[in-house]
């Protein structure tokens, strides 16, 4: 009996340790993944910019949103021959090139805009392979995913973490659209 | 000490050890993954590769719903270890014996170019390997494993690019099986022959009805045999649709993989045409799908639009080549005109009449 109740005991206490050590753990990957997206310029292109006193600067109140849904855009100028190839929305949000036109993604766990509904793996995949869900489309320019995709599988993870753990933001970013030259 | 301290003592160290990774399964004992053979004479595909002679005890097959790849003639094979059954209790989900390899050869205008081997080397691993022929066709060598871009011209400008790993793992991992051609469907004696691009059957070709015969399969399935698997539809031409879509999308299309929050399945499965609407067509024809068919509005673009190719996002996807719009989006270059000719023409006439 008294075996029993040492065994329930250490039990207890382990189930305790390892619940708290891994409420550590995810919040040391958060953190991680915090330094590494605002390290690796995620904010770039995914967090509008805005006309600030200084020039152009990231529209925080938007951290990690996308493309804004209420931002229509006109179709892009067409470029004289020659070697400037894109064109690009002041927010940095929308590029239009030979591609045609590509928007930012909604990085916020919105699970239908954003990344609400996606999970780790499909996350590290589509980082690896540059498709879409790791299976689908490519992913269109200028978004450089083989620059995260060569990062180790634990810094994937942390951004991802960090992703998950934003607050979600509805913001329903359009699909690309085809070049002008297409069909 | 006493019992009880010893006791206690273990189960602490044994639970810090525990906590701490020391014992556990990861990192101990388990055998590394099995890698591929560096050559393919190495497989066991030929007997002489020198003179393309394949070796008797692998057995050709073809699927009646071939995949698309860009036009490319395609010869199958598969080996089952000696005295191995594949398991088809499941007859949706056919279990393959641990030593089952596949092979599909891809050859244009008579050259052959890539021969791709699957390969149960373990209970828990799949081999994907992918062998390149050299230019006096004696020889394929394992390709890298991000594969090769526009490795080999193949007519009309287009060029042939040998798949990168992930690339075949998305395709074969994403459904229930990662055997995507060898199944009762693909394999029936009653075949579809309004199919694209199906080739016939030789008289060594397996189908159900041999394998049976042969006692390949366990448990016996004297059933497949007496009602040979079928799309049930309400036309010809929507059965050779159903199987297309399923040999071509459902791979990744369906309700077990990474897509299937996208609500598309587009997989067949025996059985479930016959008992109502086709999961196929309930999640396609008249459903409005996250891709806007460009020129038409929200509200017009449908998946598959009856009546209205040019308003079905399918025809558009499956008639682009372009990385924004492009379905299949790999493993294939070239647009299938026959099958893009086929769906249209069921969508405008098939679906439009009702």
């Amino acid at each position: 009996m008294r075996n029993r109740i040492a065994l329930f005991s250490i039990f207890v206490v382990m189930a305790a340790f390892s619940l708290f050590g891994e409420a550590r753990n995810q919040k040391e990957r958060v953190e991680r993944g915090k330094y590494l997206v605002s390290t690796m310029g995620c904010n770039d292109c995914h967090t509008p910019l805005t006309m600030g006193a200084n020039g152009p600067e990231p529209d925080m109140s938007r951290m990690l949103t996308g493309h804004p849904e209420s931002l229509v855009m006109p179709p892009p100028p067409s470029l004289p021959e020659g070697p400037w190839s894109t064109v690009v929305a002041a927010t940095n949000t929308a590029w239009a090139g030979p591609w045609g036109v590509s928007f930012t993604a909604n990085l916020t766990p919105d699970p239908e805009t954003g990344l609400g509904n996606w999970t780790e793996k499909q996350f590290i995949d589509t980082m690896r392979t540059g498709r879409h869900l790791g299976i689908g489309r490519p992913i269109l320019p200028p978004m450089p995913y083989f620059m995260i995709g060569a990062a180790h599988d634990d810094e994937i993870k942390a951004i991802f973490a960090y992703l998950k753990s934003l607050p979600p933001v509805k913001n329903k970013v359009p699909q690309p659209i085809e070049p002008v030259a297409a069909k | 000490m006493s019992n009880q301290s010893n006791f206690i003592a273990a189960a602490l160290i044994l639970a810090v050890a525990l906590h701490a990774g020391v014992v556990g399964a990861e990192g101990t004992g388990l055998p590394a993954a099995v890698r591929a053979p560096e050559r393919l004479s190495e497989t066991g595909l030929y007997r002489d590769i020198s003179n393309g002679t394949i070796a008797p005890r692998n057995l050709s097959f073809e699927p009646q719903y071939p995949l698309w790849t860009d036009g490319a003639d395609k010869a199958r094979w598969i080996r089952l270890p000696d005295g191995a059954t594949i398991d088809v209790r499941n007859t949706d989900g056919w279990v393959f014996p641990v030593g089952t390899k596949l092979w599909k050869e891809f050859a244009f205008g008579g050259k052959k170019v890539e021969t791709r081997m699957l390969w149960r080397a373990r209970a828990d691993q799949w081999v994907f390997a992918s062998y390149v022929w050299n230019d006096a066709q004696d020889e394929a060598y394992l390709a890298p494993e991000v594969g090769i871009r526009n490795h080999a011209e193949i007519g009309g400008g287009a060029r042939y690019s040998i798949p990168s790993q992930a690339e075949c793992r998305s395709c074969h991992e994403s459904g229930g099986t990662p055997v995507l051609g060898f199944n009762a469907l693909q394999l029936s004696d009653e075949r579809d022959l309004l199919a694209p691009h199906q080739k016939p059957l030789k008289a060594t070709s397996l189908t159900i009805s041999r394998l049976e015969r042969f006692g390949l399969l366990y448990p016996r399935r004297p059933d497949l045999v007496e009602n040979p698997p079928r799309i049930e539809a309400r036309s010809p031409r929507e059965r050779a649709v159903l199987g297309y879509l399923s040999a071509n999308c459902g791979s990744c299309h369906n309700s077990r993989g990474p897509l299937a929050g996208l609500g598309l399945f587009l997989q067949h499965e025996i059985g479930l045409s016959s008992m109502g609407v086709d999961p196929a067509l309930a999640t396609s024809v008249d459903v409005a799908g996250q891709f806007v068919v460009p020129g038409t509005s929200r509200d017009g673009s449908r998946r598959v639009a009856p009546g209205a190719p040019q308003a079905s996002a399918l025809v558009y996807r499956m008639s682009s080549r372009r990385p924004s719009s492009q379905m299949p989006p790999l493993g294939t270059g070239v647009v299938d005109a026959k099958a893009v000719e086929l769906i249209r023409a069921w969508i405008a006439e098939d679906l439009g009449a009702k």
